[in-house]
């Protein structure tokens, strides 16, 4: 009791420093509290009030996957403003949309399988090809893309494979088969990385056992885990981001690969090289879709008629070291680039030859489950 | 009996060793590379400053500590609002276990619960996620580090200096200014300090309820190690190591609050 | 009424920002653990209990299995370790402590991240333990030092040792030296002084210091990522699969509802285990 008198006794003066303490509250809240007002209430579709201002649109893309430049030069040539968000994953991004249904964007760069998902859902805009003329500096072959013939919700942005990276030098045989990963020589064994993002986890096994990238049957997926169980105890790491270094490095000899990535690898030491395995890899496709709840259809278009011209394309190519499905870009080419990283020299037959990957809609839980499985095997 | 008590005592220094031994040991490695020209952890290429230049011409890594500082004194200042009113709440107005217990729980959650709590919580709300989420989340244990100290030093002191000083015809508000504020203002300031040291470094709640794009410094350090280690990493634990004790030992002159630590 | 106010401005900011912010969340996830997943993430309203039954699904337990046994491991190591360095810097020259005590708590305040990073630069093959051991030629092939569970191990031990040493010393600063030499002069061995004396006087500063080492350890994700290579799966790096990989947001709470219920039961023993030491010091008096 007697502690509580100290505070009681005076309450007017109590009530003053309350007071006092609540005003700098409010003022820090305020302060902290600006930059929410500026986003948090970000719904674009309440930007009708402003349909006086220039049309904008948001777009959303990974990190340093477009020349730096490339928006203020739309926006100089074309009048319309753009707001760059950015993602780290395609999960991230697709499930945004999915709580949002679509709205808050205009275009979205998202790989293929997840940009199937997404029209899968309704969520997407059929293209108009029509609204996009530099679509004619594609390959031919676009069209024939499997989870997208035609191209009617996504237009490509960037392809390429998967495959294996190693060190000529110390590996001394030519890997040609995914089991050169899954059940390496004994001097390999602790020297191999594998990808560990769940559809390129399970690809060596799958092509390995001759399954599709795709496969959504229980009996042949029991299979992929027993042997990707098996291939983790000669392991060094599950690894999606530091694959390249660890080659370079010496601490690695073998892994697995995306090709762009390989050659972040070669550019630093010239003894690395790239091979697709004899039994197959999937092809995996960058896309640019266009929400079906946008308000700004013309203007995403636009910005994806934009993203087409050759120099955008060859901006990835040579900085990304990215393969394009650009044709125009792709033949602009530096020869002595493709010599340096020869899997940029891979030709749009070879790589409509791998598996595109697909949606596989339910399975995915089956998917997450083996994923799991497998990561958890001791 | 003597030499045996020397003799123990002896064992246990040298244990004393061997565990700051463990605990310097990586730091003072780290410290070391980032003066190594070559960068390598394995040859030493001459002392250089070059690391230091590097991490000066790191943009994303300078905006990431930017960001972090926004964070970091945001949460502070209003937790340190409103974690001292919750301290003098609970120690002087309310006396209740159940609520004491409540305001600690924040302190025990494990944070990856907390991360997707809080990251389900603004989804649901629709709210885009930026710095301000952070700090919003970041409120949450800040209140309860800053209100665990400042009752720590509340509970020091005598009630009856403020009932003294107010039948002497201070009214309240000048005997919280003359008296209860500079008395407790030491844990205020210890408070917040540690408030604001577990905010600029903390990882796990800011890697969920980061928006895109903007990312806090731990965050920024994590997707660099993961992505390979760099030199000027080693640079930027020197730096951060140095300002750390200096604040420390700055803080520490500044309120005599020894024992915060 | 007026003492109503006063509280309602003393209490009510903190109290309504934790029950915003804390409460109300923890309570959406927990409904969320019994709705089902959308199939393309997002939540589908539909009750279901799948996800409690998943959690004890035999890979959910595995799973749960090796974070606890790690947890164990590193909790019992930091309390080895910590009590002799505690209880050293508790009976060092009074001038010494807080200088020793300062010194452990300060690596706590570099970047947790930076400090886990430093044991990747240590137990690398190319690392400084490694080119080490090979300089002194006591071995001639790398060791395979990271990414595995001793890796791991020492990672979290690093991070989270001071957590066991302060509470520690609190309360053997508190024991009164004369029990001790009480039990001395009375003719015990010191090994028995400890375990007879100062062992059970200082339990409540190894509780608390345990529990502050053993729940960081159990729901930590990063040091597995980082220091165990993907190649050990802790519960949080399962939680942080479900919630951002996965997007299984129904299943991540669930099991984030089996770390929370660990805790608590770790909590409810403690609280259980102080109050009995202190009715037996309080009969013991």
């Amino acid at each position: 009791m007697r502690q509580r008198l100290g505070l009681r006794s005076n309450r007017q003066g109590f009530w003053l420093t309350a007071v006092f303490l609540l005003i700098v509250l409010v003022l820090v809240a305020c302060g902290g509290g600006a930059p929410a007002e500026e986003g948090g209430e970000e719904a674009p579709a309440e930007g009708a009030e402003e349909e006086a201002a220039p049309t904008k649109i948001v777009i959303s893309n990974w990190d340093a996957y477009m020349p730096e430049d490339l928006l203020d030069n739309f926006t100089a040539e074309t009048g319309i403003e753009v707001e760059l968000a950015l993602h780290a994953t395609n999960e991230e991004i697709v499930g945004k949309l999915v709580a949002s249904g679509g709205r808050g964007f205009d275009v979205v760069f998202v790989t293929g399988q997840f940009a199937q998902a997404l029209n899968n859902q309704g969520l997407l805009a059929e293209i108009n090809h029509d609204l996009i003329p530099n679509m004619a500096n594609l390959y031919p072959e676009v069209s024939e893309i499997a989870f997208d013939p035609g191209n009617t919700f996504s237009v490509p942005y960037t392809w390429g494979t998967t495959g294996l990276c190693y060190r000529t030098d110390l590996v001394d045989f030519e890997p040609t088969s995914w089991f050169d990963l899954l059940r390496p020589p004994e001097e390999l064994v602790g020297k191999i990385t594998m990808l560990q993002t769940d559809r390129w986890l399970l690809l060596p096994a799958q092509k390995a056992l001759g399954f599709s990238a795709n496969t959504t049957d229980p009996e042949e997926m029991a299979q992929v885990r027993d042997l990707l169980i098996e291939a983790k105890q000669n392991l060094l790491a599950y690894d999606d981001t530091t694959f390249y270094s660890r080659l370079v490095s010496g601490e690695a000899y073998l892994v697995e690969a995306w090709d762009g990535w390989c050659n972040y690898g070669i550019a630093e030491n010239p003894d690395i090289a790239f091979v697709v395995p004899e039994e197959g890899s999937d092809l995996w496709v960058d896309t640019m879709v266009i929400p079906a709840a946008s308000e700004n259809q013309e203007a995403a278009h636009a910005f994806i008629n934009y993203v087409l011209r050759p120099e955008v394309a060859s901006w990835v190519v040579e900085n990304i070291l990215y393969k394009v499905p650009n044709q125009v870009a792709m033949e602009q080419i530096d020869p002595t680039l493709i010599e340096t990283f020869p899997n940029l020299g891979m030709s749009p037959e070879e790589l409509l030859a791998q598996e595109a990957l697909l949606d596989v809609g339910e399975a995915q839980e089956l998917y997450t489950e083996i994923v799991t499985e497998v990561l958890a095997s001791e | 009996m003597r030499s045996k008590f020397l003799k123990r005592v002896r064992a246990l220094d040298v244990h004393l060793v061997l565990v700051y031994l463990f605990l310097y040991g990586p730091i003072v490695m780290l410290i070391v590379l980032s003066f190594n020209e070559l960068g390598l952890p394995t040859a030493w290429g001459g002392f250089s400053l070059k690391w230091y230049g590097e991490l000066a011409r790191n943009t994303a890594l300078l905006n990431a500590g930017i960001n972090s500082l926004i964070v970091a004194g945001g949460s502070t200042l209003v937790s340190a609002v409103i974690g001292t009113l919750l301290a003098i709440g609970l120690e002087r107005a309310v006396r209740s276990t159940l609520l004491d217990a409540f305001v600690f729980v924040p302190m025990i959650i494990p944070d990856i619960v907390l991360a997707i709590a809080l990251l389900s919580f603004y989804s649901l709300l629709k709210m885009r996620l930026g710095l301000y989420s952070i700090m919003l989340s970041h409120i949450v244990f800040n209140i309860a580090f800053v209100a665990a100290i400042v009752r720590t030093r509340l509970s020091y002191f005598d009630p009856s200096l403020e009932e003294a000083s107010m039948d002497l015809g201070a009214t309240q508000i000048k005997t919280f200014l003359k008296i209860t504020l500079p008395l407790i203002l030491p844990g205020i300031m210890a408070g917040a300090l540690l408030a604001f040291t577990i905010s600029f470094d903390e990882f796990v709640i800011a890697f969920f309820t980061a928006g895109p794009g903007q990312p806090t410094l731990p965050i920024q350090i994590y997707s660099m190690v993961r992505f390979g280690v760099t030199p000027d990493v080693n640079a930027l634990s020197t730096i951060i190591l140095f300002i750390s004790i200096t604040s420390i030992l700055v803080a520490q002159r500044l309120s005599g609050m020894r024992g915060v630590l | 009424m007026k003492k109503f106010t006063q509280q309602l401005v003393l209490l009510g900011p903190g109290l309504a920002w934790l029950v915003v912010f804390l409460v109300i969340p923890l309570v959406l996830i927990l409904s969320y653990s019994f709705f089902r997943r959308g199939p393309y993430g997002g939540v589908v309203y539909e009750f279901t209990l799948k996800n409690y039954k998943q959690l004890f699904s035999p890979l959910v337990l595995r799973v749960f299995l090796t974070s606890l046994r790690i947890a164990v491991i590193t909790t019992g190591l930091a309390l080895l370790i910590g009590y002799p360095t505690a209880y050293a810097i508790a009976t060092a020259a009074p001038q010494w402590r807080t200088t020793l005590l300062g010194l452990v708590a300060l690596p706590f305040w570099t970047s947790y991240l930076i400090r886990t990073y430093a044991w990747i630069v240590l137990l690398n093959r190319e690392g400084v333990i490694n080119h080490f051991l090979m300089r002194l030629g006591i071995i001639h092939e790398p060791l395979g030092l990271l990414y595995n569970e001793f890796a791991i191990i020492i990672g979290l031990l690093y991070g989270y040792l001071p957590f066991m040493i302060l509470p520690l010393y609190s309360s053997i600063e508190r024991l009164n030296p004369e029990l001790r030499e009480a039990a001395a002069d009375l003719g015990a061995p010191p090994l028995k002084t400890f375990f007879t004396v100062t062992l059970p006087l200082t339990l409540q500063g190894v509780i608390a210091g345990s529990i502050f080492v053993f729940v960081p350890s159990l729901g930590n994700f990063v040091v597995p990522e980082l220091l165990g290579g993907g190649r050990r799966l802790m519960i949080g790096n399962l939680i942080q699969n479900r919630f951002l990989k996965a997007r299984d947001w129904p299943s991540g709470a669930a099991m984030a509802f089996g770390v929370m219920s660990i805790v608590l039961i770790l909590l409810l023993l403690q609280a259980w285990a102080t109050n009995r030491l202190q009715e037996g010091g309080a009969n013991a008096e």
